[in-house]
């Protein structure tokens, strides 16, 4: 039998996009040096009548197309996001019905900042092995908040990345996995507040840094892994700069982890962040790759994943379903205040 | 403001959701919205949930005058799509500029906001369309 892994994925980028020069031209900012600090262009808006739940409704249906799994061999449904347009009230039960899947499974909403996605393909993973279920869905999703004018204006973007994972059909096999955790008080959202906070400074070394060198070097030690194993390595990408710095400190080079940056083109879309620079290079890669795959989440921990592309990834990739290349290609540009009414900004009498 | 009552919106989740239809099990036709007899005469209409959720738009308006819920959302474009397959159904079009559209447009079902009941009530989620991208 097979080892558990990834049967299809799908993505789901909103196609409206906002330049780093127009929030730069709202608040005074210089633009180049914005773009050269952050190595973000653009980053993706979500419409007026999109959220967390229709970007995670439109990537999940695109994974089980890709999949080709009926909706009924489906026996558990993981979303994660911070951007929940209800405080309570789940996304994973709006999910069971929007893709028409049984209603005798597991649903569930998790929150780890951004790391929360790739835990629900951790958690899922563990089911499909214990034989508990035989495919589950892990979406990670966000309509990411940033305070107008704050250094997040320029990054904090919208998104979805749904897995399909099971043990038959597997066209990325899950490998190993690691995971590593502190208290770190980076960044945090208080409840009821509109944005997040952060410790300015204090979001690099002791957090970002810190606990995805140590994830993969866990990792590398326990499976005795070289960096030279991995085809590909993506990270999670709260700006363009920190994943190829984490890259060079642990000895990966560039050139493989540059097919898996996304936020240059899209911003940082939270929960989907690395799941959908995880989607682009499993769009590209062959028979054989390896894949390291590792998520951050703030407050803070990170999980490292190895896959092992099977022969199975040529007939995923060829099956019609929406490639992220067409979703980053896809776009249309909005102006500031379109941006606001979009992002739901604008204060309305309700 | 008025809003379709909860238990409206629950009872009609399946067809808001994902197209489920009705279906004559005596003759075959497929009725969306669901119908409650068929024109056949029956009256055994069963669940059917498979209809395409590509399509082409037959005719579409662009209204300027709408529904409070809808206020924010001016011009509102809704269309008449015929699903691969035949079956019609009215809809929302949306990431789509008016005169950039025509009949015979590819259209695809997309899962978005409908109604939004104030700041403390219900999110009503359903479908719409919106242009193929190639
Ligand atoms: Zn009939």
């Amino acid at each position: 039998m097979t080892r558990v892994g990834v049967v299809g994925w799908g993505v789901y980028i909103p196609r409206y996009r906002i330049r780093t020069e127009e929030v730069a031209r709202l608040w005074g900012d210089d633009p180049q040096r914005i773009a050269d600090v952050y190595l973000v262009n653009e980053k993706s808006v979500e419409a007026l009548d999109e959220d967390a739940v229709t970007i995670a409704v439109e990537a999940a249906r695109i994974a089980l197309r890709r999949a080709g799994v009926s909706r009924e061999r489906v026996g558990a449904v993981y979303v994660g996001t911070e951007s929940k347009p209800y405080a309570v009230k789940p996304i994973a039960s709006i999910l069971i019905d929007a893709l028409g899947l049984r209603n005798d499974i597991l649903a569930v909403d998790m929150e780890f900042a951004c790391k929360a996605g790739g835990d629900g393909l951790a958690a899922i993973a563990g089911l499909v092995e214990a034989g508990r279920v035989e495919y589950g869905i892990a979406v990670g999703v966000d309509t990411s908040q940033g305070e107008p004018g704050e250094h997040l204006d320029y990054s904090a973007s919208s998104g979805g990345a749904a897995l399909v994972v099971g043990r038959d059909g597997v066209a990325a096999e899950l490998e190993a996995m690691y995971a590593y955790a502190s208290d770190t008080p980076d960044f945090w959202r208080r409840d009821g507040s509109p944005y997040p906070m952060h410790g300015e400074g204090f979001t690099g070394e002791p957090a970002y840094f810190r606990h995805i060198i140590e994830a993969v070097r866990g990792l590398v030690s326990k499976y005795g892994y070289k960096p030279a194993d991995f085809t590909y390595a993506v990270f999670h990408q709260p700006n363009g700069r920190f994943p190829l710095r984490v890259a060079s400190a642990l000895g990966i080079p560039m050139d493989r982890v540059k097919p898996g940056i996304v936020v240059t083109h899209i911003g940082n879309t939270y929960n989907a962040s690395a799941l959908i620079g995880f989607a682009r290079v499993l769009e590209m890669a062959k028979p054989g790759d390896r894949i390291l795959l590792v998520t951050y989440g703030s407050g803070a921990g990170s999980d490292a994943f190895v896959f092992r592309v099977t022969d199975v990834i040529t007939e995923r990739q060829r099956a019609p379903a929406p490639a992220v290349e067409h979703m980053l290609r896809n776009k249309v540009y909005v102006d500031y205040a379109q941006y606001l009414k979009m992002r739901k900004m604008i204060k309305l009498l309700e | 403001m008025r809003h379709e009552s909860v238990p409206m919106y629950w009872r009609n989740i399946p067809q808001y959701y994902r197209l489920v239809a009705k279906r004559c099990r005596q003759c075959g036709a497929v009725y969306f919205p669901p119908a409650l007899r068929c024109r056949c005469g029956s009256a055994e209409l069963e669940d059917y949930d498979e209809l395409p959720h590509e399509g082409r738009l037959v005719e579409y308006t662009v209204l300027y005058q709408v529904g409070t819920d809808f206020l924010k959302q001016k011009p509102l474009i809704v269309g008449l799509v015929e699903l691969n397959g035949g079956v019609r159904a009215v809809g929302q079009i949306v990431d789509a500029q008016p005169d950039r559209l025509a009949p015979g447009t590819r259209v695809e079902l997309v899962f978005r906001r409908v109604a939004v009941d104030g700041r403390h009530g219900l999110i009503m989620y359903g479908y719409k369309f919106r242009p193929v991208q190639p």
